[in-house]
């Protein structure tokens, strides 16, 4: 032990202003480096499951409309297409807004 | 020859080889850390010039040498993806810049909190603390180009080639005291032989080193982890690993 007391040992022979200094930035900065890195996990994770679920309901609202194309080409064969863009409160747009929000 | 190594171009087998080694490099830096740290500041004998200021080598002088030696496996890293599209080099590469990054700052914050008390000056402009100043730049413009791009391959290309061209500033950090005249002391530690340096104050210091090697290690494979889930995104077995771990 090269140190007589505590306050000897923080007073660090007249340069504990520098050595504490030194101690304390790499032990602040690496801290800081370790916790971000390590929470960076979990944070990626629920980055990818936010980016499943969108797919997810744009898979939805794609099947959807399909679906319903489909359904208006067989009842109304001759109406042109025009008509059917004009179409606002239908299942799937409301669907396609909820996903580009 | 060296097949045992293929299986780990597979992200996947890599990923969890990963999670295995985490575990054990954290026990062991946390051993090496506590016990250099210990050692250098309560029992090392004080230096017969410097007094107790001679302590901050125990920070500095590994930083800075990790600094360099992040810097080169980075550009190994770096190689490797550009000659042979090692997606995982790229990987590598970006979990390495910021850890190579932050040991930088802090070989120049130590350098300068030493450089007070013993040059009477913060900072000089000389060989040795500027072209240690660039390195920082460099690491700082590798993130920057592995953040600029949506697509990773795109950021990996140009980060690397970046990286590469940098490699010319580490043998010139390194000669920097030998080449030029400078405030900054030569090498003590690496001589070849014999360093110049008594035993009581280098076992504590190679702990130290060893210890923030690891250190090192341990966030680089942290980084590393995360690098592989956000690049493999679309893949089933991240899918469905992200799955398990958020139910």
């Amino acid at each position: 032990m090269q140190f007589n007391s505590f306050s000897d040992f923080i007073n660090m022979g007249s340069y504990g202003f520098y050595v504490w200094l030194s101690y304390g930035a790499a032990a602040v900065i690496l801290t800081f480096l370790l916790i971000k890195s390590k929470s960076g996990h979990l944070h990626t994770m629920k980055q990818i499951a936010k980016r499943k679920h969108r797919e997810d309901k744009l898979r939805e609202a794609r099947e959807l409309r399909k679906k319903q194309s489909h359904n208006k080409a067989e009842t109304s064969t001759e109406q042109s297409s025009t008509q059917t863009s004009t179409v606002t409160s239908t299942p799937t747009n409301k669907a396609l807004n909820e996903v580009t929000e | 020859m060296w097949k045992f190594l293929h299986p780990y171009a597979n992200p996947e087998t890599t990923y969890h080889f990963t999670n295995k080694l985490l575990p054990w490099l954290t026990a062991l830096a946390a051993l090496f850390l506590s016990i250099g740290l210990v050692w250098a500041l309560l029992f090392a004998p004080a230096d017969y010039q410097q007094g107790d200021s001679f302590r901050i080598f125990y920070v500095h002088v590994p930083a800075a040498s990790l600094s360099m030696g992040i810097y080169v496996s980075m550009a190994i890293a770096a190689l490797c993806s550009l000659v042979w599209q090692l997606k995982l080099a790229d990987a590598s590469a970006a979990a390495m810049a910021p850890v190579g990054a932050a040991f930088t700052a802090i070989a120049l914050i130590t350098g300068a909190a030493w450089g007070k008390p013993m040059w009477g000056t913060w900072w000089i402009w000389d060989a040795r603390l500027t072209s240690e100043l660039i390195l920082l730049f460099l690491y700082l413009g590798v993130i920057a180009l592995h953040n600029a791009f949506e697509d990773k391959n795109l950021a990996g290309k140009a980060a690397g080639i970046l990286t590469l061209v940098g490699v010319i500033n580490i043998p010139i950090i390194k000669y920097s005291v030998d080449w030029w005249n400078t405030l900054h002391q030569g090498s003590t530690v690496s001589k070849l032989g014999k360093p110049s340096m008594s035993l009581d104050m280098l076992w504590p210091f190679i702990f130290c080193f060893i210890g923030f090697a690891l250190l090192a290690g341990v966030i680089i494979c942290l980084r590393f982890r995360n690098e592989i889930l956000a690049r493999n995104s679309i893949r089933p077995w991240v899918r469905q690993l992200v799955e398990k771990q958020l139910a």
